[in-house]
C-alpha cells in the first residue's frame, strides 16, 4: 500500500520515502515497564503500611505520608506517562506516515522525563513537598516538567504538520486535548511563589487554592490517565484485532462531547465543602452528563471485537484490552454516581475512593498499557510473544488482586461511613472515638495489601515475558516506506493551499492558549493579591511565625494524605468535630490542606481540643494516648532542631501573597517564635519533659495543632476528656 | 472566589479553543468521509528496504 489516499495519485505529487523512529518508543517502553515496577511497588508498601504501623520502620523517608505521593506520582506520571509517550510515539508516526518531528527533540523528551521522576523520587521522600494531592513536585521541578511539555508538543505538531496523511485520525485528536489542556492545568496549578529552591508556597489559599487544585486534580485524571488512553484505545484496539472500529462517527462524538464535559466536572471533589453551592451542583451535574461520552466510548472499544471475541481467548494483548474497557466501563459508571451529592455523602472522605481510583488506574490503565505492550514489544523488537500462558497467568492474578482490592476498599468505605454517622435515640454518637472506625477496617487493609501484592507479581510476570519476547528478537534494518507528500489535488475546494499551513491552525491555537495563560496571568495575579479581595473577618488571623513554621512540618510529613481539615454541615460531623466550617477561615491557608481521605480524623476542629501534653504523647507513640492507633510515629521530630534560617522570610513571602503580617513581625518573626515555643514547653517540661524540647520541631508542630480551627470554631465550654484507651 | 476569575475565562478559553478546532476540522472536510479511516488505520504499509529484512522473513 505505498498509496493511502482517497483520490488517486496525480503526476503533481511527490513520492517521499521516510522511516520511522522506533527507537524512541523502544526507549519510552524500557522506562514503562521499569517505572511502572517501582510504582506499584510503593504502593504496596504503603498499603502494607496501613494495615501494620509498624512497617513504617520510625524512618522518615520511609513514612506513608511521604511515600504515598511518591506513590501516586509514581503510578500516573512515570508509570502511564512514559506508556503515553511510548505509545502515542509510536501511532501518531504511523497515523500520521511521517517520522517524529525532531529526533533530538525527542531524545531531550526522553531524557527530560527520565530526570523530571528521578528529582521526586529524590525529593518526595525527604518532605520536599508543595503539598498539593497529586502536583507535590516543588516550584523547580515544575519549571522543568512545563519545559519538557513544550518540547513534547513541538515535537507532536511538528509531526502533525508533516503528515502525509490528510485525514487526521480520532485517535490524534485525543492526543492533542491531551497537550493542550494538560499544559493549562499545570501552569494555572502550579502557581507559586518560592521561599528558597525547594521550599514554594501556592499562589492561592484556602477555597479558592481547593478549587484549583481539584480542577487540575479532576483533569489530570481526565487528561491524562482518560484521553490520552482513549487515544491509544482507538488505535491500538483495531491494530491487535485487525478489525476497523465499530463506529467511526461515533468515536468523533465520543472525542468532542468528552473534551467538553470533562473540564467541569472537577468541583464533585469539594462537596459539602465551603465552596459555593452552585458550583458543587455545576460539578455534580457535568460528572453524570460525563457518564454518555464515557459509556459510549467503552462500547465502541468492545464492539471493535464484535466477531473477533475468540481471539480474546487466544490473544493476551486483546484480553487486557477488552478487560481494560470493562474496567474503564464500571469505572466510569461508578464516578458519576459518586459526584451525587447524597452518595458523595457516604463515600468522601472513606476508602471507596481509593478503591474507585484503582478500578481505574489498575484497571484501566494498567490493563491497556499491558495490552499496548504485547502489541508493540514483539513489533519493535521484532520477536513473537515469549509465553502466552504466561501472560495469561499474569491476566488472572492482576484481575484478581484488583478484585480484592475493590471489594475490600467498598467494604472498609461503607463500613466506616456507616459507623461514623450510626447515631442512638438520643442523638449522640455511637461510636464517638474515631479510633473505633479504624480497627474496624484494619482487616480489610490487610485485603487490599494483598490485592495490590498480586497486581505487583502481575506486574513482575509481565515484565520477565517481555523480556525474553525482546532478547529472542531478529535484528533487522531500518524499515523504509514511501508516501505521496499531502498537496493542492487532494484538498477540498476552499481550503488551505499550502500543506504546511494545515497544521498551523492548532500550532496557533496551542500558542494563543499559552500567550492568553501568561496574559490573564499577569493581569489578574496582581488584583489576587490586593488586600481588598481577602475576606476581612477580625476574628480570624494569620498564623504566627511559630504555628505556619508548625504547619510546613505538616506539609512535609505529608499529613494531609490521611487527615483531611475541613468539617461539612452534617450532624454527624458537627457532633464528632464541631462547627461546620467556613469559607473565611482558610483565607491565609497557602496552600489549603483540606485533604481528600479521613483514615485519621477531621482536624479542622483540633486547636485546643487536648492538652499540650497530649500530643506531644501522641506525636512520640499515637498508641500511648490512641490503643489500636494506625498512625506512624514521628520519632525523628523529637530530634530535629528547629529552622529558624527561613522564617522570616517565609513570612516575607505569604505577606506578598496577601497574609497581613506586620513588618516588625516579619523581622522578630525568630524571636516571636522562639518566646512562643517557649511558652509551649513550659507545659510540657512541668510534665517531666526535658527542657532541650524548646528547640524541636515537635513544639512548633504543636503550636500549630493547637492553633487550627480555634479562631472560629468554637471552643467546647467543658473540657475534653482524654479519649478511653480502651478499644470496644 | 475572585479565582473564578481566572477559571471560567480559562476553562470558557480551553471549550472556546476546541470549538475552534472542532470548526477548523468540520470546515477542512476531516467529517466528510466517516467511513475509509477506520479501514486505512489498519493497512501496514510495505517496507521497501529489501536488504533491511532477513530472506525469510520477506512476504
Amino acid at each position: 500500500m505505498s498509496s493511502t489516499h482517497t483520490s488517486p495519485p496525480t503526476a503533481n505529487r511527490r513520492l517521499e520515502t521516510f522511516s520511522y523512529d522506533d527507537q524512541i518508543v523502544k526507549s519510552f517502553v524500557i522506562a514503562t515497564v521499569l517505572w511502572g515496577a517501582v510504582a506499584i511497588l510503593l504502593g504496596v508498601v504503603i498499603a502494607f503500611q496501613l494495615a501494620e504501623w509498624r512497617l513504617n520502620f520510625g524512618v522518615p523517608w520511609l513514612t506513608f505520608g511521604r511515600l504515598r505521593p511518591l506513590h501516586t506520582n509514581a503510578a500516573i506520571f512515570a508509570f502511564c506517562g512514559n506508556a503515553i509517550f511510548a505509545g502515542i510515539y509510536y501511532s501518531h508516526q504511523r497515523l500520521c506516515k511521517a517520522r517524529l518531528f525532531s529526533d533530538l527533540l525527542s531524545r531531550i523528551h526522553f531524557w527530560g522525563w527520565q530526570v523530571i521522576i528521578v528529582l521526586a523520587a529524590v525529593t518526595l521522600p525527604f518532605g520536599i513537598t508543595t503539598g498539593k494531592e497529586y502536583a507535590e513536585l516543588e516550584w523547580p521541578i515544575d519549571l522543568l516538567i512545563t519545559t519538557i511539555w513544550v518540547v513534547f508538543a513541538v515535537n507532536f505538531f511538528g509531526t502533525l504538520v508533516r503528515r502525509r496523511e490528510r485525514h487526521i485520525y480520532v485517535a490524534i485528536w485525543f492526543y492533542i486535548a491531551t497537550i493542550v489542556t494538560v499544559a493549562v492545568l499545570h501552569i494555572v496549578n502550579s502557581m507559586e511563589l518560592p521561599v528558597t529552591l525547594l521550599k514554594s508556597y501556592s499562589l492561592y489559599s484556602g477555597v479558592q487554592d481547593a478549587l484549583v487544585q481539584w480542577w487540575y486534580g479532576h483533569n489530570a485524571v481526565a487528561f491524562f490517565l482518560t484521553t490520552p488512553f482513549l487515544g491509544l484505545m482507538y488505535y491500538f484496539i483495531p491494530k491487535a484485532a485487525n478489525r476497523p472500529v465499530y463506529w467511526y462517527r461515533l468515536s468523533i462524538i465520543h472525542f468532542w462531547s468528552l473534551v467538553f464535559i470533562y473540564i467541569w466536572a472537577g468541583p464533585h471533589h469539594l462537596l459539602y465543602t465551603t465552596l459555593p453551592e452552585w458550583a458543587q451542583t455545576l460539578g455534580m451535574v457535568f460528572s453524570i452528563a460525563l457518564w454518555m461520552p464515557s459509556w459510549g466510548g467503552m462500547i465502541n472499544g468492545l464492539m471493535t471485537l464484535r466477531g473477533v471475541w475468540d481471539k480474546v481467548r487466544t490473544e493476551p494483548g486483546l484480553r487486557f484490552m477488552a478487560t481494560s474497557l470493562t474496567f474503564y466501563g464500571m469505572a466510569t459508571f461508578e464516578g458519576p454516581l459518586l459526584s451525587i451529592k447524597s452518595v458523595n455523602a457516604i463515600a468522601h472522605f472513606t476508602d471507596w475512593i481509593p478503591g474507585h481510583v484503582h478500578s481505574g488506574t489498575i484497571g484501566w490503565n494498567y490493563m491497556m498499557i499491558a495490552g499496548v505492550l504485547f502489541y508493540l514489544v514483539p513489533k519493535l523488537w521484532n520477536s513473537e510473544l515469549y509465553s502466552k500462558k504466561l501472560a495469561n497467568l499474569q491476566f488472572w492474578f492482576a484481575t484478581i488482586g484488583l478484585v480484592f482490592y475493590i471489594v475490600s476498599m467498598w467494604v472498609a468505605g461503607i463500613t466506616q461511613s456507616l459507623m461514623w454517622r450510626a447515631m442512638d435515640d438520643a442523638g449522640r454518637l455511637i461510636y464517638p472515638n474515631f479510633i473505633e472506625t479504624v480497627v474496624k477496617i484494619v482487616p480489610m487493609y490487610w485485603v487490599r495489601a494483598i490485592g495490590g501484592t498480586l497486581v505487583l507479581v502481575s506486574f513482575f510476570l509481565m515484565i520477565y515475558n517481555l523480556y525474553m519476547t525482546a532478547k529472542r528478537g531478529k535484528k533487522r534494518g531500518v524499515e523504509v516506506y514511501e508516501s505521496y507528500a499531502l498537496d493542492d489535488s487532494s484538498l477540498e475546494p476552499g481550503a488551505s493551499s499550502h500543506r504546511k499551513l494545515e497544521g498551523l491552525p492548532m500550532v496557533f491555537s496551542v500558542l494563543s492558549v499559552v500567550a492568553i495563560l501568561v496574559g490573564s496571568a499577569i493581569e489578574i495575579v496582581p488584583s489576587l493579591m490586593a488586600k481588598n479581595y481577602i475576606v476581612k473577618m477580625d476574628v480570624v488571623r494569620p498564623y504566627t511565625p511559630l504555628e505556619l513554621y508548625g504547619r510546613d512540618i505538616y506539609i512535609r510529613e505529608g499529613c494531609y494524605t490521611c487527615h483531611s481539615q475541613t468539617v461539612r454541615p452534617m450532624t454527624h460531623e458537627v457532633l464528632r468535630y464541631g462547627k461546620p466550617s467556613e469559607a473565611a477561615e482558610f483565607v491565609y491557608d497557602h496552600p489549603f490542606q483540606w485533604g481528600s481521605k479521613r483514615t485519621g480524623p477531621d482536624l479542622a476542629r483540633a486547636g485546643g481540643k487536648y492538652p499540650h501534653m497530649w500530643h506531644y504523647k501522641h506525636f512520640y507513640d499515637p498508641r500511648a494516648v490512641t490503643a489500636g492507633s494506625i498512625m506512624p510515629r514521628y520519632t525523628w521530630l523529637f530530634d530535629n532542631k528547629i529552622d529558624y534560617s527561613t522564617l522570616s522570610k517565609k513570612l516575607a513571602v505569604m505577606k506578598k501573597l496577601g497574609v497581613p503580617y506586620a513588618t516588625e513581625e516579619i523581622t522578630n518573626a525568630v524571636a516571636i517564635a522562639q518566646a512562643q515555643a517557649a511558652e509551649i514547653s513550659k507545659e510540657l517540661v512541668e510534665n517531666g519533659v526535658p527542657a532541650k524540647i524548646e528547640q524541636m520541631e515537635v513544639v512548633a508542630l504543636i503550636s500549630y495543632m493547637q492553633r487550627l480551627g480555634v479562631d472560629y470554631g468554637q471552643l467546647p465550654e467543658t473540657p475534653v476528656e482524654l479519649p478511653s484507651t480502651e478499644v470496644k | 472566589m475572585e479565582i473564578l476569575i481566572i477559571l471560567l475565562p480559562l476553562a470558557l478559553l480551553l471549550g472556546a479553543t476546541f470549538i475552534g478546532a472542532f470548526i477548523w476540522s468540520a470546515r477542512q472536510g476531516q467529517y466528510d468521509d466517516l467511513e475509509t479511516p477506520r479501514f486505512r488505520m489498519l493497512l501496514e504499509e510495505k517496507n521497501i528496504n529489501r536488504s533491511s529484512t532477513p530472506r525469510e522473513d520477506r512476504k
